[in-house]
């Protein structure tokens, strides 16, 4: 089945196939109705904005989970694995505390018995110089030894080497986040061999340009559903920028509140760059995991401390995944609100019930929690609500500054609507907010945008200048490989 | 085949150090048979250390080896030397819910700490219901072996280069080893792969119970004699023994050879506090300052290689 | 609440069931009332040190004090010696319950250097440290079993009161202590806080490391207190003093309905723990079982419990 171009691939069956593929994690639809089949010696550059469904796809593929509705067929084989579909994600795969090529044998079933140390060094050293030609990685390095850029390397020369069941469609995720420029040239090249030779490929890139030149045909996505699906040739930069974002309909006018506020002086400047005034609502935009989440815990925990508490704490957090970084699980709704202000409720060490109820009733009614009882557990909500509650535990300090980690993420228009209000109202009183956003929407929102990009700030956006487009081109990276 | 790891320095060079202080307390223990003395007891401690290291291997710690190894003890002296189908029988089934035990972790997620605690009693009771008092024999074949004499090399260090020989090959260079490693490296890595980490865990801990299991006997052929108390000073030995051999509580990382170098040390360090004269009070204190000292010496090291 | 979903309810319907079978076992000697007087004063001592290692295990998964026997025995042991140089009227006894106090206020803030300041975990850390306490006594006690103070050693086996152990007693006022601390005060808050998710709670202010330390003080601080009665009660200190007391105090927790997850405490059922653990031993020891028989069934109770009460497949 090797085929030297597109259209001879696409005859031959194709390696996987999604038939009105949907999935929808609780109220969330993350995928809608997607039709996509990928063919031998096809290079597909897949791309989106946040929220757009890139992951749930590639997860679909690589068989993490099953659609909630819909197809995700593999003609020829019986599952992911025996089709030959390798995944290479930024998640972490590898094991540190093995060497390379012993991580190869966690994946491939077939290295076993005598001498298996030495087919498994054959296969890796073959895969690493086959894409990475002059790399300096050993087989008998250990993962933890190396440095991120090598580690990287190591597992993207997993997914491409060669094993019991041969590689026909690998799906690479950002794969060039941690390399430099030379060494993610040698993938992409590589990439581009491998498809010559009957391969298929799935590429993920906020860098554009390698999504230019890798890719043969473009999949756009936006809003769980593929919105452009076109040979490459048909794109131009420009216009792919357009197809993500919502250009056609009228959203990019700056929020009408965002000029009526009278701002203050700057109360905060992080050693990233990040600033912001009295009273403003600042966003932190750009695609997820460029490092905003770091830079608002880096700067929150800079104003706490692990030994002291106090009445008067100079920030809050508001947490997005709230599971991990929020939701006490074991305690009613009402202690969950209150935590953040446990030392001013606390009388001779004692807590204050009756002050504690009042503060419990009085954010219920102001942020519009829905129960019947606010000491029932905090599980009995439904997420929307549990978000209102966390967001309620911070407002109910007296911090002047809210820093909130993209807490809206999955939560349901109504809600989403109601907080919103509350953060304008209370901006107004001069509180100031720290936002970042995964969701063009509240971004659109904010007096003032920070975009990021690998880890630092790209653009510094204000008032008018908050347009879909601006934060668009800031997010990805236009450059051409190199 | 990489052998010379870093990280042996430190055990390799206490050893060293206690050897030659050793050496210069008492010389008369530079001898064919002061050596033997010396790391007799070394041969059962680096057994049930190689055992501790698995368990900690995957991440979990276990509390009750010394009353494994001392109910194992038991099971030698009194039931194998008289009828030893039921004996080596006993001692299969104590290998088995070893094994039952690291499944039950795992599938239950249930916390090693409270559960190996809890075994601690139940291999306590089982061992004073089969040795009610301190008795037994060892059996003839056992003794042998442990007792044997040949030349030139005591068999306390001939012992000692296998078990570090056999636990190197079995753990580090095998495939089953591994996959065994790779559990407490990143367990989510290893069921994306598809592989059972239930299954993995009580493999893990089945190859920790015959290691133990070997600890206990070996200890009956140096002793010829069991006791239900014999190897509870066990569970800290083994646990120090590991981390001096520069193994590391999570993570996975280990060292099999470090791990017997590090037993070996540590029995060394039993006989040079007693030759220093040491009140006896002191000698359970010295292992848990030990410990401590270990790890603190680990983080001021981990902590220098930071700044540089 | 309805009252059978409290948690410590079934731990009480164990221990009536056990006193139950327990009486009708024994033979004669005083009936009930006599094992009634002995569960409580054995499970007094049960109760303080588990009250203690409730705290630490409340704040969560890994948060172990493996020292207790060992601080019990210092703590037995060093008050005594002190006491026996004294006149033994009121300063004397006062002398000793301050020392065995600052004893255990000693040992906590030790644990705690050695889990925060060279980073060991802290099973690791009090079980070496353990060590050191345990040679300390044995140094210190050169022997000589020295008795305590007439007036404590009528206090501690004595029933003043209502016919109930004096000890009884004051394990109760101290559990009521630890009832408010836990469930009324800010500090409880917050060690519930830490003991579900730490990091969130760091997030929402909480100062993780004050609160930590003193857990590990206080619960070292109830283990001393525990020790310096126990010592009292037996006609001095022995080595071995503390021994049962460490698998002991974590049952007691856990069958009582914490979480050995953390997060989670409930006093009263320590009470009914610790009840149900000295009936089932006494129960089996008058069914003329041995040692044996009696550390097995311990032992399979305990993880059986756990297994089926604590472990948990997935978070929901």
């Amino acid at each position: 089945m090797v085929s030297g171009d597109t259209e001879a691939g696409a005859r031959a069956a194709p390696v996987v196939m999604l038939e009105g593929a949907s999935k929808s994690f609780g109220a969330l639809k993350a995928m809608d109705h997607v039709d996509l089949h990928v063919s031998p010696g096809e290079s597909l550059g897949l791309v989106g904005h946040n929220g757009a469904g890139k992951s749930t796809l590639v997860n679909l593929i690589t068989g993490l989970f099953a659609p909630s509705a819909g197809r995700v067929s593999y003609p020829g084989a019986s599952d992911h694995r025996m089709a030959g579909i390798r995944a290479i994600s930024q998640e972490g795969t590898l094991c540190p505390n093995l060497t390379v090529l012993e991580n190869l044998q966690v994946v491939q079933r077939d290295l076993n018995g005598w001498g298996w140390r030495r087919v498994a060094a054959r296969r890796i050293r073959t895969a690493l110089d086959a894409v990475f030609p002059g790399h300096r990685i050993r087989p008998d390095m250990l993962v933890a030894d190396m440095s991120l850029a090598e580690s990287q390397m190591v597992e993207i020369a997993i997914g491409f080497a060669e094993g019991p069941i041969p590689a026909r469609l690998v799906v690479l995720d950002e794969p060039t986040s941690s390399l430099d420029a030379q060494v993610s040239a040698q993938l992409l090249a590589h990439i581009r061999r491998f498809c010559a030779a009957g391969g298929a490929a799935i590429f993920i890139s906020h860098m554009l340009g390698e999504v230019f030149a890798v890719a043969d045909r473009i999949v756009v996505m936006r809003d769980g559903r593929i919105i452009a699906d076109r040979p490459t040739s048909g794109f131009s930069r420009q216009g792919l920028v357009d197809a993500m974002g919502h250009v056609a309909d009228d959203r990019n006018q700056p929020g009408p509140t965002a000029q009526a506020r009278n701002l203050g002086d700057t109360v905060l400047r992080t050693p990233e760059g990040i600033e912001a005034r009295r009273g403003e609502i600042v966003g932190l935009a750009g695609l997820a995991g460029h490092g905003q989440a770091e830079a608002l815990a880096r700067f929150y925990l800079s104003q706490g401390s692990d030994w002291r508490s106090t009445a008067r704490p100079s920030a809050v957090f508001v947490a997005g995944d709230r599971r991990r970084d929020g939701v006490m699980p074991v305690w009613s709704i009402r202690r969950n609100l209150t935590l953040a202000a446990l030392e001013t409720l606390t009388r001779h060490g004692l807590i204050d019930r009756a002050a504690e109820t009042a503060i419990g009733t009085d954010w219920q009614k102001r942020i519009g929690i829905r129960t019947p009882d606010m000491g029932n557990p905090i599980l009995s909500l439904s997420g929307g609500n549990q978000q209102k509650v966390l967001f309620a535990r911070a407002l109910a300090t007296s911090a002047p500054v809210v820093v909130m980690d993209d807490p809206m993420r999955g939560v349901d228009i109504g809600t989403k609507t109601e907080v919103y209000d509350m953060i304008r109202h209370e901006a107004a009183q001069g509180r100031t907010f720290l936002w970042y956003s995964t969701e063009m929407d509240e971004i659109l929102n904010c007096d003032r945008v920070f975009v990021f990009r690998d880890g630092a700030i790209s653009a510094e956006l204000e008032g008018p200048r908050i347009t879909e487009e601006n934060i668009l081109a800031a997010s990805f990276e236009f450059g051409d490989a190199a | 085949m990489r052998l010379i790891n870093p990280r042996l320095a430190l055990p390799i060079l206490s050893l060293a150090i206690l050897i030659v202080a050793v050496f210069w307390l008492q010389p008369r223990a530079m001898s064919y048979v002061g050596i033997n003395l010396l790391f007799n007891l070394a041969v059962p401690i680096a057994l049930a250390t190689v055992a501790q290291m698995i368990i900690i291997m995957v991440n979990d710690i276990d509390l009750s080896m010394g009353a494994f190894v001392s109910l194992v003890a038991c099971i030698t002296a009194a039931i194998l030397p008289g009828n030893p189908a039921l004996g080596v029988l006993m001692l299969l089934g104590c290998v088995l819910a070893y094994a039952a035990l690291g499944a039950l972790i795992e599938a239950r997620q249930l916390p090693a700490i409270v559960v190996t605690l809890g075994m601690s009693f139940v291999w306590g009771g089982a061992a004073v219901l089969i040795l009610p008092s301190p008795g037994g024999t060892s059996p003839v074949w056992l003794t042998a072996i442990m007792k044997a004499k040949p030349p030139l090399v005591p068999m306390a260090i001939i012992a000692s280069l296998l078990i570090a020989g056999v636990a190197h090959l079995l753990i580090m260079r095998s495939a089953f080893g591994v996959r065994l490693r790779a559990l407490g490296g990143n367990a989510r890595a290893v069921s994306r792969a598809g592989r059972s980490t239930v299954r993995l865990r009580a493999m893990a801990y089945a190859v920790a119970g015959c290691f133990a299991v070997l600890a206990g006997m070996a200890l009956v052929g140096l002793t010829t004699s069991g006791d239900a108390n014999i190897a509870l000073r066990y569970t800290l030995l083994s646990i120090a023994g590991v981390i001096l051999g520069g193994g590391e509580f999570t993570g996975g990382r280990v060292s099999p050879i470090g791990a017997v170098i590090g037993a070996l040390t540590l029995t060394l360090a039993g006989s040079f506090l007693s030759f220093l004269r040491l009140s006896p009070d002191w000698q359970i204190g010295a292992q848990g300052a030990i410990l401590i000292l270990v790890l603190a010496a680990r983080l001021l090291v981990r902590q220098a290689e930071k700044r540089t | 609440m309805t009252l059978h979903r409290a948690p410590w309810f079934w731990a009480w319907v164990a221990a009536f069931a056990a006193f139950l079978a327990t009486w009708s076992m024994s033979a004669g000697g005083g009936g009930g009332a006599a094992l009634a007087v002995a569960a409580l004063t054995f499970g007094s001592f049960s109760v303080l040190t588990g009250l203690g290692q409730m705290l630490v295990i409340t704040m969560g998964p890994g948060n172990t004090d493996l020292s207790i026997p060992a601080t019990m025995t210092l703590a037995g042991t060093l008050s005594l010696k002190l006491m026996g140089g004294m006149d033994g009227g009121a300063v004397t006894v006062l002398a000793g319950l301050l020392s065995a106090l600052l004893i255990g206020m000693g040992v906590g803030i030790a644990n705690f250097a050695l889990i925060r300041l060279l980073r060991i975990p802290p099973i690791i850390a009090t079980l070496s440290a353990s060590f050191l306490y345990q040679s300390l006594a044995i140094w210190s006690n050169r022997g000589l079993r020295i008795k305590p103070p007439p007036a404590l050693a009528e206090f501690t086996t004595g029933r003043d009161l209502l016919g109930v152990p004096n000890l009884a007693w004051v394990a109760l006022a101290i559990s009521m202590g630890f009832w408010v601390l836990l469930n009324l005060s800010g500090f409880g808050r917050r060690v519930s806080a830490i003991g579900q998710n730490a990091r969130a709670a760091r997030l929402a202010g909480v100062p993780v490391a004050r609160v930590s330390a003193a857990t590990y003080v206080i619960c070292a601080m109830m283990a001393a207190l525990t020790g310096f009665l126990l010592a009292c009660f037996s006609g001095g200190a022995a080595l071995n003093m503390g021994a049962e007391f460490l698998l002991m105090s974590i049952a007691v927790t856990v069958i009582g309905g914490s979480s050995i997850a953390g997060g989670n405490s409930n006093v009263p059922g320590i009470w009914a723990g610790a009840l149900f653990m000295y009936l089932i031993v006494s129960m089996l020891n008058s069914y003329g079982l041995g040692a044996g028989v009696r550390l097995l069934s311990t032992g399979v109770i305990i993880i059986a419990i756990v297994a089926v009460a604590s472990g948990r497949k997935a978070k929901p």
